[in-house]
């Protein structure tokens, strides 16, 4: 068999390996059940010290919601002002220059909303200062509090009748100190013993075989790539992601950084089974996520390893399919295997250029970050997917005539308002920005701006609309994967996608909070013969029909003036 | 709110020294006892520095392996691909007049025998590497200019073809820097 699918295969096979132990890893440490790594516990107790935190008191989902919503305010200025200043900063060896204001703001927001859309390049639009204690701090800090966000919607299904949701600060802290520094700290060491640079020197200056003269940017990127990769983030050190040969430097490197990418995620869902001792709903949840999966992985291996028809007319060999903007030491397979995981998950980062990748791949990718809940990022991933779980309750409910009930709580109309409001945000978010987009640019191409809309596109036709729905796509997701030919590096595309980052990362954590926290206060009825079961193969295949009908419905039409356009017109 | 804000100040300052200050300075630690000590690994051509072993670089002249095209042209900072679309007529012409360039320089190679990398731009724009096939469809090329045969040439890539992962996972493939080196070093 072709050693570039046994690649993708085993890829896929050893992230479900790992995932269940560090599923039911990530329950005890969370249940306060002894684990290996319970010599961190002194580490906790001192950051708990100083900060004058006590992890035991317990907090209701609105104090709760407080605490996460002030420290991200504080993340946010601090992010903001250190970009802005980057160059007066110190640890900048390459001398590179402050960040614009709107770049700044959409950077700061980019990163504080564990998005890691990137309209600067890490060789020259940030410095280490900034690519250490701005990006790989929040790397860290912002997956941690999706995290601890998730956390409290755990604890809700889990206790009968309480507003006692456990602690915040204990949640986000644990977060990090039992699960992402740890997986990040053996992630880093691999990168740096496969060729990932981890010294703080700056750019080397190379005359090549040939007699060229080369800066090669480098720095202490190990560590920060190996967060990016776990805490679904994305935002890499060079500009090219992890396309880049010393951010991904070979095939193993790869294998690594893309199980990374899905292990959290996947292991999340296996945790929750763990945590409440109902590990048929975890295999439930686990089947609905993974058929998602992989009808859109194949779609794309499919795509890319068949190559491009319009390369095919000019006469060459495409044995090693569809080759623009991928790189060798990858192949077609494992880039658009990595473009599915990324995308399903949030993450973001990339290995080859998606702006190149066949049509059915960019929508295979698009239709992951609309769905954004087929494994999902760190914390969010699940919330999104208890969105479409209410909602898929609340239906089968109304068509079987029964009440509907999940854990043994009533959903009843505040719930369900909540729910639906927030499964209407993500294509709200989207649609409407793209459309206004489209509006500028038709209507004002050369409008008195530093980058004129008539420049935006890198492409014509169809695929440049795909440029302008994906970018939109990615951030309400809270993705950061680009189409990068889109001019995104100025005012419009900084302020707008910015904005949808913001509201597209914290009210579909709002949402899902409120409605464990109010569920959880509510009268527990036990399982009788008139209760829907949720835990059944029935009710996972009512989820799927709920999430294709949700997401085809609202988004099909967008879709189809983009890459399904493209898909037939080259026939 | 107030109760919250204090507590996230001193915590955010704490985990930025553990986070931003002691992790990556931990790495970098171990990062020292790796081929290149961290500061990525080089390539040496007599006793001198030619480029980094993962970071590819611009071959356009007829004695060397050419490397792929490049979107960034090769700059090591600023990667970047050409991020253009499948269909794009422009992007198209670009892939057309790169066949033609290439046929121009290796007369005996069949349009049908090469491979799309060769005219296509990687993703980082610094990709260090072709397939054996890349390499292969070059041989003859590389063969006249230095006055070697056609079977030494091909023994050169296939000492310098590595192979997939464990035999088992993923493409096999060729640095093109190391390649040159060798072949410069065959003296001729």
């Amino acid at each position: 068999m072709n050693t570039e699918y046994t690649g993708v295969i085993f890829m896929y096979l050893a992230t479900i390996a790992l995932a269940i132990p560090l599923g039911r890893y990530i329950a005890k440490v969370f249940k306060g059940e002894r684990t290996w790594l319970d010599f961190m516990a002194p580490l906790e107790r001192l950051i708990f010290k100083i900060s004058g935190i006590d992890p035991n008191k317990e907090m209701n989902w609105k104090q709760q919601l407080k605490a996460f919503l002030t420290i991200n305010c504080l993340w946010l200025f601090y992010a903001f002002f250190c970009l802005l200043k980057q160059s007066h900063l110190p640890l900048n060896p390459d001398a590179n220059p402050d960040q614009t204001p709107d770049l700044a703001f959409n950077t700061a927001i980019s990163f504080i909303t564990n998005t890691n859309l990137q309209d600067y390049s890490g060789e020259s639009g940030a410095t280490y200062y900034t690519q250490l204690f701005v990006f790989t701090f929040l790397h860290f800090v912002s997956a941690a509090a999706g995290f601890a966000a998730m956390m409290i919607v755990f604890k809700a299904m889990k206790d009968k009748v309480t507003d006692k949701l456990g602690n915040f600060w204990d949640y986000f802290v644990k977060g990090i100190t039992r699960i992402l520094l740890p997986i990040s700290f053996v992630v880093a060491v691999i990168l740096a013993f496969n060729g990932t640079p981890t010294s703080y020197k700056g750019k080397d200056t190379v005359i090549t075989l040939q007699g060229d003269t080369v800066h090669v940017s480098r720095g202490p990127a190990a560590g920060m790539i190996a967060i990016k990769q776990v805490g679904t983030n994305g935002g890499g050190w060079f500009g090219a992601n992890s396309a880049h040969p010393l951010e991904n430097p070979n095939y193993l490197t790869n294998i690594v950084e893309d199980i990374s990418i899905i292990l959290i995620p996947i292991a999340l869902v296996f945790a929750l089974g763990f945590y409440l001792n109902n590990k048929k709903l975890s295999w439930v949840i686990f089947g609905v996520m993974t058929t998602g999966f992989l009808i859109m992985a194949i779609t794309s291996i499919n795509a890319e390893v068949g190559g491009s028809d319009a390369i095919a007319k000019l006469g060459i060999s495409q044995t090693g399919g569809a080759m623009e903007g991928k790189e060798v030491r990858f192949g077609a397979a494992a880039s658009a295997y990595w473009g599915v995981t990324t995308t399903v998950t949030s993450n973001g980062s990339v290995n080859a250029m998606h702006d190149s990748m066949m049509p059915m791949s960019g929508l295979a990718q698009m239709f992951d970050m609309m769905i954004n809940a087929f494994y999902g990022g760190v914390g969010v991933g699940f919330m999104n997917f208890y969105i479409f779980i209410i909602i898929a309750v609340f239906i089968s409910g109304l068509m079987v005539g029964r009440t509907p009930e999940f854990m043994g709580r009533k959903i009843e109309a505040r719930e369900m308002k909540i729910a639906s409001l927030i499964a209407l945000l993500h294509p709200f978010l989207i649609l409407v920005t793209t459309a206004l987009a489209a509006y500028t640019l038709v209507h004002f191409p050369n409008i008195n701006w530093a980058e004129k809309p008539s420049a935006w596109l890198a492409n014509p036709s169809f695929h440049g609309f795909s440029e302008m729905l994906y970018q939109f796509t990615s951030s309400s997701a809270n993705n950061g994967s680009g189409y990068e030919g889109l001019g995104d590096n100025s005012i419009f595309w900084n302020v707008s996608a910015g904005l949808v980052m913001f509201i597209g990362r914290f009210l579909p954590i709002i949402g899902p909070v409120a409605i464990a926290g109010i569920l959880a206060n509510k009268k527990f009825i036990p399982e009788s013969a008139g209760t829907l079961k949720t835990d059944t193969a029935t009710f996972g295949i009512m989820i799927l029909a709920v999430i294709f009908i949700v997401a085809a419905l609202s988004f099909f039409p967008a879709l189809t003036l983009g890459p399904i356009a493209e898909h037939v017109s080259i026939k | 709110m107030k109760t919250y804000i204090l507590p996230s100040i001193k915590i955010t300052l704490v985990l930025l020294v553990l986070l931003a200050g002691l992790y990556p300075l931990a790495i970098a630690g171990i990062g020292k006892f790796t081929k290149g000590n961290g500061d990525g690994e080089t390539v040496e051509y007599k006793g001198r520095v030619v480029g980094y072993a993962n970071v590819g670089q611009s071959f356009t002249k007829d004695k060397y392996f050419w490397s792929r095209p490049s979107a960034a042209g090769y700059k090591a900072d600023a990667s970047s691909g050409s991020n253009k679309g499948p269909n794009n007529p422009d992007y198209l012409k670009d892939v057309k007049a790169r066949i033609d360039t290439f046929v121009k320089h290796n007369p005996d190679v069949k349009k049908s025998d090469i491979p799309a990398e060769l005219v296509t731009a990687s993703g980082s724009g610094l990709d260090p590497d072709l397939s054996p096939a890349g390499a292969k469809v070059q041989a003859a090329r590389i063969a006249k200019v230095r006055n070697l045969t056609l079977a030494q040439v091909n023994k050169l890539i296939d000492g310098h073809t590595e192979q997939p992962l464990l035999g088992l996972f993923g493409p096999a493939k060729v640095n093109v820097l190391k390649l040159n080196v060798a072949l410069d070093e065959l003296g001729k």
